[in-house]
């Protein structure tokens, strides 16, 4: 196939601009005409079907909570970047876009970021002007923060609770225009496949969760906007809910997915605690602007962290890393923390944990400042640990958090199926081979407030359409397929809970396609996948029936297209022989233990085309070039 | 531990309901008391019977979608928790717990503990917004805002949108829930030209959604997990009296249609 990323030319500053003038316009009584659906209520798909239904468009949006407020994007804690230089530390559009190009480690595409760093001034005034309560000083002008991987203080935020305050900004726009009439609101509605007609994306197939009712939707446009797909590896900091059903569903029907294998490990979470576990909890990246990280230096040290003298204790990141010391990137964070693990020194009782240790902090700004900093962050902690970290160090430990692959898409964010835009965490995005904290936030309302309402403009306009209707062939077909499909699943009667499957998936991809991944390794995992995945369609237990609220068969379908992306992803991880960012393999590192990227061979995107059920996937390459930022080794040393 | 759970059972919303109990032998106190329903639904589909359904997505206490009323109190005994951060540390082997979903008359139950809250969506439809499209904002620091002011928006603003503090009230009434939107938007400069619009229009579809007026009885903000105070829904009251007096009724219609 032929990916061609549509960038604009010209010097990277003028790209936007001059694309902006040249994309074709729907005059303001056409608008109306043409309909849009948006799947995701999240930053990307709230901000996304407010805009669009704002500009005219008729919009249909749907989401599988029951509110298009619960999606995990509330549940983003630290902040958002954008290059205001309010702090006059030195920031600038290019430094935020230099930053997260050197953060992605060079595997994102130049002149998306760029974008990036330049809407990211317009979004802090577009949510100061919805209200959102960003944190202020005294003097009422905005507060900012510094996060990992940047020098300088650019993130704003909202106490420990900025994703909330940013969805709720985008739910009330979108509430707005659900009760002005210009979007339609399905919740607790969950898409389960794409409908292409002529080669374009037409509409969905959805799945009333209350009813089981399975019902077509068609539109002259369809966006995604369903997150990431890090629950495949079951134990994630991802919402239980989250699933990569439509992104998978969009891919066996056309759509390329880019990078599948670069996965965001978050060095601050909660570690494991038993077989019980359902989740992760991530404590923020903020935490260490004042935490200090380290592990005793000697091995089996069994004293209570406050006896270990400071001589006896190993700051790693700072001594590994003294200019960005406990600020350093999140893949470097993580795998110095799984380093420290493996030799013996973690913490806690299984010894995968380090220590964030606040004492310094709170010896220096006292106990009430680092309570206004991070008090919600400490009490959940200690909520779910029963540890107080005024008095005792938090224990952390790296878990799935994000995914910086997804649905492949061009300059204008669409797929390689004409009509099938994709944004936010769903498509492979701006953040190359790793994601910057407070960088998520950015583009999820990057792509839906100021990128798609333009793009999908100039494809309607130009696309000429034809009109169908949900008693077009075609649609009746996918929801025949879709039917067939959830009947299959209710059927099989096997011996062994969804669950148990998706536990099984999960262990197998953190150990082989998780923070250190291995030819060896991969090789194995695409032996047992497919077998597990065999084992599930014959030996799965869904009860009740199809024309209900069946929460089993809800997370059947996904864990059965989490067995498939599974797979995708250990076979993008093998292909790619060297390390950059969030993948790591061992056999591509320095004497140092650093990641070895290797230009020559792999500045690329990868793209992957579904060929069928048991073939092969095709791999498709568009390949990355640096004209403004000199490729070079990341260090932050 | 072991536990004796009372759990409601309700197989769809015209359904009768009653309670069922189940043993939940061998629970960890570390476990989360939605882990500790994983657990018994996992044993109940091993058993070839139909798993109890319940609404949760997040599990860190920020989206809003669990709520259960354990043993008479919305999300259970601890202060300022939602269920999800709930755990199980907090009983004692050998407990009996009563799981309920939330009762109200505009709560209905869609299936065991899950609960059909989509009134408060229509609640912040009827001016539960800034009306500040795309494209149209000036800098953000062009209107500078009192820390203080921002403050005690954010405290209203950390609503999770639960709905807790309606099961909690006898008169299962939604005034926290409003009143923390109308005083999060209502405290900052960017809420005041749509303030008294927004309070009318929102206390009105409360009331036609069927929710109970507020008679201070107080429950509601000891049931909050964000810990909003019911100042907030003097701040409503004093907001809808203002439109009652002010806005003319030919705009109250329009102020009730968003």
């Amino acid at each position: 196939m032929d990916l061609n990323s549509r960038t604009p030319s010209g010097p990277i500053q003028q790209k936007w601009d001059r694309h902006r003038f040249e994309l074709k316009l729907v005059n303001p009584a056409n608008k109306r005409k043409y309909s849009v659906i948006v799947v995701g209520s999240g930053l990307a798909g709230g901000s996304a079907a407010a805009t669009l239904s704002e500009l005219g468009y008729q919009v249909k949006c749907f989401c599988f909570q029951d509110s298009p407020r619960r999606a995990h994007s509330i549940a983003a804690q630290g902040g958002i970047n954008a290059a205001k230089n309010y702090q006059n530390d030195g920031d600038s559009i290019w430094r935020l876009f230099y930053d997260t190009v050197k953060g992605g480690d060079f595997r994102a595409r130049e002149a998306n970021v760029y974008r990036l760093a330049q809407i990211s001034v317009n979004i802090i005034d577009q949510c100061v002007a919805q209200g959102v309560p960003f944190a202020r000083e005294y003097g009422g002008l905005l507060a900012n923060r510094s996060f990992g991987g940047a020098q300088v203080s650019r993130t704003f935020y909202a106490r420990g609770q900025t994703g909330q305050q940013l969805l709720l900004g985008a739910y009330q726009a979108l509430e707005k225009e659900i009760a002005r009439g210009g979007v339609v609101m399905f919740a607790r509605t969950e898409m389960l496949d794409l409908i292409v007609i002529n080669g374009r994306a037409r509409g969905i197939v959805a799945r009333d969760m209350v009813t089981g009712k399975v019902q077509s939707h068609v539109a002259d446009a369809v966006v995604l906007a369903t997150g990431g797909y890090g629950n495949v590896f079951y134990l994630s900091t991802n919402a239980k809910g989250s699933n990569a059903t439509a992104i998978w569903r969009a891919h066996k029907r056309g759509a390329l997915f880019g990078n599948p294998c670069y996965t965001q490990i978050h060095p601050t979470c909660i570690p494991v605690s038993g077989e019980y576990q359902s989740k992760l909890t991530l404590m923020s990246e903020s935490l260490r602007n004042d935490g200090r990280v380290w592990v005793p230096k000697q091995r089996g040290d069994q004293r209570p962290p406050d006896q270990i003298p400071d001589a006896d204790r190993d700051y790693y990141l700072e001594r590994k890393y003294p200019s960005f010391g406990n600020l350093a990137p999140r893949d470097i964070a993580s795998r110095a923390a799984q380093e420290v693990c493996d030799d013996g020194r973690g913490v806690g009782p299984n010894g995968l944990g380090v220590f964030l240790d606040f004492a310094d902090a709170i010896k220096r700004l006292g106990e009430d400042r680092i309570r206004e900093r991070y008090g919600n962050l400490f009490e959940m902690y200690q909520r779910i640990t029963d540890e107080n970290p005024y008095r005792v160090p938090m224990r952390i430990f790296p878990a799935v958090h994000y995914t910086m692959g997804g649905l492949w898409v061009d300059y204008d964010l669409m797929s390689t199926i004409p009509g099938l835009f994709v944004i936010g965490e769903a498509n492979f995005s701006d953040h190359g081979a790793n994601r910057l904290g407070a960088s998520a936030l950015m583009q999820g309302l990057a792509d839906g407030y100021f990128i798609v309402p333009y793009t999908i403009g100039d494809y309607l306009a130009g696309a000429k359409l034809e009109k169908v209707g949900v008693d077009h062939a075609e649609v009746i077909g996918t929801e025949g397929i879709v039917n067939e499909r959830v009947l299959r699943l209710l059927a099989v009667h096997g011996r062994r809970t969804v669950d148990s499957f998706h536990r099984e998936l999960g262990k197998l991809m953190w150990d082989k396609c998780g923070m250190a991944r291995s030819a060896e390794g991969l090789r194995e995992a695409i032996q047992l996948i497919p077998a597990l995945r065999d084992e599930f369609w014959q030996n799965v237990n869904v009860p009740g029936s199809d024309a209900e609220l069946n929460q089993a068969l809800e997370k059947a379908g996904r864990v059965a297209d989490f067995l498939e992306l599974g797979e995708l992803m250990c076979r993008d991880a093998l292909h790619r022989e060297e390390s950059c960012g969030g993948h790591f393999r061992v056999e591509y590192q320095t004497d140092e233990g650093e990641a070895k990227r290797d230009d020559e061979r792999f500045a690329y995107v990868a793209a992957w085309e579904w060929r069928g059920d048991g073939a092969e996937p095709c791999l498709n390459r568009e390949p990355l070039t640096f004209e403004n930022v000199q490729l070079a080794t990341r260090s932050y040393k | 531990m072991n536990l004796k759970l009372r759990i409601w059972r309700q197989s769809g919303p015209h359904a009768a309901g009653r309670f069922v109990e189940y043993q939940a032998p061998g629970i960890s106190p570390d476990a989360s008391f939605l882990e500790m329903l994983d657990v018994v639904n996992e044993r109940l589909i091993e058993n070839g019977e139909v798993p109890i359904a319940f609404d949760h997505d997040c599990r860190e206490g920020i989206c809003g979608s669990c709520g259960l009323m354990i043993n008479g109190v919305a999300h259970g005994p601890d202060p300022g928790t939602a269920t999800c951060q709930l755990h199980m540390r907090r009983f004692k082997d050998g407990d009996i717990i009563t799981i309920e979903p939330w009762r109200a008359r505009a709560f209905p139950v869609i299936r065991d503990l899950v609960v059909d809250r989509s009134a408060f969506d229509r609640i912040m439809q009827a001016g539960g917004f800034v009306s500040a499209n795309t494209g149209s904002a000036p800098d953000g620091n062009a209107i500078p805002i009192p820390k203080d002011a921002v403050e005690q928006a954010m405290d209203a603003a950390q609503c999770i949108g639960c709905g807790a503090c309606v099961a909690a009230c006898p008169n299962g009434s939604a005034s926290l829930f409003t009143g923390a939107k109308i005083t999060h938007l209502g405290l900052l400069p960017q809420g005041q030209p749509e303030r008294e619009r927004r309070a009318l229009g929102m206390v009105l579809q409360m009331d036609a959604e069927g929710f109970g007026g507020c008679t201070l009885f107080g429950e509601c903000q000891d049931a909050c997990p964000k810990q909003i105070s019911i100042e907030t829904i003097s701040r409503m009251n004093r907001d809808f009296l203002r439109a009652m007096l002010t806005l003319r009724p030919a705009s109250t219609g329009a102020a009730g249609a968003g």
